[in-house]
């Protein structure tokens, strides 16, 4: 990473951390192969680098029961071969995706499998992020930084929290996250994730053409980006679960204390033990003040 | 009626007011070299450069400290926080806030970090709401009314940069005292001043207002700019706030960021409660309608009252036709990290590093930075307790005070 003169970082050098949903419970069910979608994902990064000598590539694998770094193009070209050459890339990339995929495949073997399909984002989001970090350690000028998820699995419930703290990292240290969902449905998470983090969202229509989308949205940098005229997101539930069954709701009770979401009017706190008085006597006090406000 | 009662931090104040003629003879510029003593921060490395001391071990292990003294502090009451905050910003912008003793002048220095403190304030706070009161010419106003967008804070108040005339104290909280007497009870009342003036010029008995203050459990601090005041003091002990006196810019940053974490819950300040609420949906594209806080007609762009389907610009807000509070569910998950912190990591000494199992760890497991410092000997880094990766220091750090995950847990599945 410290090999060349930090001079020559333009404001057109990017480096994008992929990460790419290896779930075999997903791809199992899609219609698209794992290989062919790797053949589609793998030409793409080429084209990155190739756009611009600085570029830099990191691939993350979001398995089932682990996450784990496994291209890394900036020390990937210390390997025998002095510029990096096409087959490098492949070579490096399929070997260590192949080692992640038996390695996460025994982790699995040690639990009953088959009971949850989602995939661990939250884990590669936030070592994407330690990455990211790193850079910004290195000085003032560096390549910059975006997030590119490659997911097709649903949504884990169980992750909310930890994608929430992430995607909110992210949006501090002013990384956009950009999302490729190739899954059925949806992704509540990587809607909330791009939109929050000014990142884009697209739900590719025909998988066939997956290179074709990746390329026109998310290989141009930053920079040139804002010239370009790219898919608008076609809205962002922004309705709340509740933690009592983990349903939707539109109008909820929020601890005031620790906000906890409800459905219901609880007594007594289940996530910090407060204690309730009444329900509040409606809003009589806030239109009060209202009112005194000073009309300006 | 002067009600200041000066008194003295230390020496340094004195030093302070009398610098203006010279010290050894010395011109401006010269003296910022000598009272900054920058080069003391340099090091030569070994190619004879100049560089910044590494200073990461002190800075870690401060941090260490910081996190460990917060730990063991509120450990039970720890996620009994007072999140739901009303606090007025009082600026003193009377004559003393132009002096010339922090540069370029107090007013640009105490602007500048309260910019900071806003987007902090906004960050760590999601569902609180903030407003902002100036003092000038012996008068409070209010410059900003109860809102939970910092844009609009800061903007009007970099427009309202300026200062002359007295300052008054009891003006001040008179007013403040006004506004948050009728907000609701689970809020916590809080008000924060920062004062250049050495006097307050006030029209009545400061103290009445004080103990007014105190029955309506507004917790007050101010944070002085030039030295101790007596009634400021007093003003923070009656009504249980903080007090403290700025040293120089970097320790005036650090005691205003200290208010912006949210404070513990105290029973007696706030009674807990539910409350109502609603989660709009943005509104669809291009869609028109008149929205019911600038009563403008808008295209697109904005959220529906899920209770009488009324429109809102921004969020958080109230409805103002029904009164629903009105929230995103990201706003409420922006602080759920406090309601599930992430345990401090264990130091790793280099001894153990060179146990069997801990062999393989020779790179950070977050940002896969090698752990080995010149010469293969391991260098310093932690481990998670729970899932035993190893990190390096800057991670840790980047762990606990930003990202609230640990990467290691994250990427396993638990059973
Ligand atoms: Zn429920
Ligand atoms: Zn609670
Ligand atoms: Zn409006
Ligand atoms: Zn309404
Ligand atoms: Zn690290
Ligand atoms: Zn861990």
């Amino acid at each position: 990473m410290a090999s060349v003169p930090s001079k020559l970082y333009s404001d057109d050098v990017s480096l994008v951390v992929v990460l790419v949903d290896t779930n075999p419970f997903f791809w199992a069910t899609s219609s698209l192969s794992f290989s062919q979608f790797l053949s589609h994902v793998l030409a793409f990064l080429n084209s990155i680098l190739l756009l611009n000598q600085l570029n830099q590539v990191v691939v993350i694998a979001t398995g089932h029961n682990s996450c784990d770094y496994v291209y890394d193009s900036s020390s990937a070209s210390h390997h025998g071969v002095e510029n990096r050459t096409i087959p490098a890339l492949y070579s490096v990339l399929l070997q260590k995706m192949e080692e992640f995929l038996i390695k996460d495949e025994k982790l699995g073997k040690q639990e009953s499998p088959g009971m949850i399909a989602s995939s661990l984002l939250s884990g590669s989001l936030s070592l994407a992020l330690c990455y990211i970090q790193r850079l910004f350690r290195t000085g003032p000028l560096h390549p910059q930084p975006r997030i590119l998820c490659l997911q097709g699995s649903s949504d884990g419930p169980e992750q909310y929290v930890a994608i929430m703290n992430s995607i909110f990292s992210a949006q501090r240290s002013m990384v956009p996250i950009d999302s490729c969902y190739v899954g059925a449905h949806n992704s509540a998470f990587l809607q909330q994730a791009s939109y929050i983090t000014g990142g884009v969202y697209v739900k590719p229509q025909h998988l066939d053409g997956l290179f074709q989308y990746l390329v026109t949205v998310f290989a141009t940098d930053l920079h040139c980006r804002s010239s370009l005229q790219l898919p608008r997101p076609a809205g962002v539930d922004f309705r709340a679960s509740c933690f009592c069954h983990k349903t939707t709701i539109d109008m909820g009770y929020v601890c005031s204390v620790c906000l906890s979401i409800f459905c219901k009017h609880h007594k007594k706190c289940s996530t910090c033990g407060s204690v309730f008085g009444q329900a509040q006597a409606d809003n009589s006090a806030v239109s009060d003040r209202k009112r005194k406000a000073p009309e300006t | 009626m002067h009600n200041g009662e000066k008194k003295r931090l230390n020496g340094e104040a004195e030093e302070e007011e009398e610098d203006d003629l010279d010290e050894d003879g010395m011109d401006a510029w010269e003296r910022t070299y000598t009272d900054e003593r920058s080069w003391e921060s340099l090091q030569e490395d070994e190619s004879g450069l100049l560089r910044p001391i590494d200073n990461k071990a002190i800075y870690h292990a401060q941090y260490r400290r910081r996190l460990r003294s917060l730990s063991t502090a509120g450990n039970a009451a720890r996620i009994q926080k007072g999140l739901i905050r009303f606090l007025y910003v009082v600026v003193d912008l009377s004559r003393a806030a132009g002096v010339m003793d922090f540069r370029p002048s107090r007013m640009a220095m105490i602007a500048k970090h309260v910019e900071a403190f806003i987007r902090e304030f906004f960050d760590q706070n999601p569902l609180s709401q903030m407003a902002l009161v100036t003092i000038k010419d012996g008068v409070a106003h209010c410059l900003t009314e109860l809102g939970g967008s910092p844009e609009a804070h800061i903007k009007t108040l970099m427009g309202k940069l300026g200062c002359s005339g007295d300052s008054s104290l009891q003006n001040a909280l008179e007013l403040v005292h006004g506004y948050l007497d009728p907000i609701p009870s689970y809020g916590h009342r809080e008000v924060l001043i920062l004062y250049s003036s050495l006097s307050t010029c006030d029209p009545g008995d400061i103290m009445e207002t004080i103990q007014k203050c105190k029955q309506s459990k507004l917790r007050c601090s101010v944070i002085g700019l030039a030295a101790e005041l007596f009634i400021c003091k007093h003003l923070c002990q009656e009504t249980g706030g903080s007090y403290s006196v700025a040293l120089d810019e970097g320790h005036f940053k650090e005691l205003i960021l200290e208010h912006a974490p949210p404070p513990p819950a105290i029973a007696e300040f706030a009674i807990a409660n539910l409350i109502k609420m609603g989660f709009p949906q943005r509104a669809a594209e291009g869609s028109i309608s008149i929205c019911s806080c600038h009563k403008e007609a808008k295209v697109g762009e904005g959220y529906i009252c899920p209770r009488c389907k009324a429109r809102a610009c921004e969020l958080p807000t109230e409805c103002r036709i029904c009164g629903l509070t009105l929230v995103s569910s990201p706003h409420l998950a922006r602080s759920y990290h406090h309601l599930f912190p992430i345990a401090p990591f264990d130091d790793l000494p280099p001894s153990r590093q060179s146990e069997p199992h801990n062999r393989s760890h020779r790179t950070c497991f977050g940002c896969q930075q090698s752990l080995l410092i010149t010469g293969n000997k391991p260098g310093l880094c932690v481990a998670c307790p729970k899932c035993k990766h190893t990190f390096c220091l800057d991670c840790d750090i980047y762990i606990h005070e930003s990202l609230h995950n640990c990467p290691g847990c994250e990427s396993l599945r638990p059973s």
